[in-house]
């Protein structure tokens, strides 16, 4: 067997665990999208051509709020712009790759395929080029594929759920499986402390602009205080 | 969806898709693996625990499905959620902890 064969298997092993998270938070966006009343294409255009859960849902959530389109569109990708620092990060290693794989890798930077491909890349640096991309590509066949897959049970399935769930509640909880385990340092903590804070002091400001001045605020203190720190 | 025409749906689609790929495929694609000055890639690091927190804050303290009523059920799971988040650095303890306290909450009749 080929060695990036056995890349892609090794990375559809390292990604299975992630089945737990992906599931039913795909499945959360199919429910509330339908909800918000989306209809089913509409609810699989966000999942496939976006593919970015917090983004999705942010989104759909102003969409509600009756927000203006234009801060519909730049919340959301302010949203994402945390992977512009994972294509950064996976550079060194993929960078290298023909047009067309970083095409597909590109589109399939995720939170849980970046962290479990540049964790593979740390620890073995001697890995080549098509055994990276192989791995690469295994974490992507079990994060994203079945990311589809949930999206469309939650919104055939939406309709069908008890109200009094409170599956609304799920939606900032997913939010907080993702930052909260990310609070390692002082100044990710710093970061953090300053937007919630920022995001309740400007709540009043128009146009849902409090999510890009609040998010914005936050890197800036975080930045910062780690460049101080390092000194 | 109330107010937006199918049209403007998927313009707010496809050009998140686009803006999306755009962002994903940056450093990647286009310099390839030349160095990004640090206080870009400085900056870069906090997006995540800078956007995603202020975006859960309003959704936590003034929920939708309450009216927009502070909720002390909600709030209590959510500090729970987070608490354990932090501690265990593990996301699938962050959602269990905090639908498992909302819905023991509720029981309670908090």
């Amino acid at each position: 067997m080929a060695s990036s064969t056995t890349a892609y298997w090794r990375g559809i092993r390292a990604a299975l665990p992630f089945l737990l998270v992906v599931a039913p938070f795909g499945m959360l966006f199919g429910v509330v999208g339908t909800e918000a009343g989306l209809n089913l294409a509409q609810v699989m255009g966000f999942s496939v051509v976006i593919i970015a859960g917090a983004a999705q849902f942010t989104a759909v959530q102003l969409m509600q709020e009756q927000a203006p389109t234009l801060i519909v569109l730049a919340s959301a990708l302010a949203v994402n712009l945390r992977m512009a620092m994972y294509a950064a990060s996976l550079a060194p290693h993929l960078g290298p790759a023909p047009g067309w794989q970083r095409i597909l890798i590109a589109y399939f930077n995720v939170d849980g395929t970046y962290a479990l491909s540049h964790m593979e890349y740390e620890a073995k640096p001697a890995l080549a080029l098509s055994e990276k991309v192989g791995f690469y590509m295994g974490t992507a066949t079990v994060i994203c594929f079945p990311w589809y897959v949930a999206t469309w049970i939650g919104a055939v399935l939406g309709a069908s759920i008890p109200a009094g769930l409170s599956i609304d509640f799920a939606v900032p909880v997913a939010f907080m499986s993702f930052f909260a385990p990310a609070l390692r340092t002082l100044p990710h903590v710093a970061a953090a402390v300053t937007a919630i804070i920022l995001a309740i002091l400007l709540q009043g400001v128009p146009y849902s602009l409090w999510i890009l001045l609040a998010g914005a605020g936050g890197m800036i203190v975080g930045a910062e205080l780690e460049r101080r720190m390092a000194k | 969806m109330t107010g937006w025409s199918d049209a403007t749906i998927w313009t707010i689609i496809v050009a998140l898709g686009v803006g999306t790929f755009t962002i994903r495929f940056s450093f990647l694609g286009l310099l390839g693996d030349r160095d990004l000055p640090d206080w870009l890639l400085r900056h870069l690091r906090y997006t995540a625990v800078a956007i995603l927190p202020a975006l859960v804050t309003p959704m936590v303290l003034w929920p939708n499905a309450t009216g927009g009523q502070t909720d002390p059920a909600r709030l209590t799971a959510a500090i729970l959620a987070l608490a354990v988040g932090y501690w265990t650095k593990n996301a699938i303890a962050t959602i269990g902890t905090g639908l498992a306290a909302l819905f023991a909450l509720q029981a309670l009749g908090v």
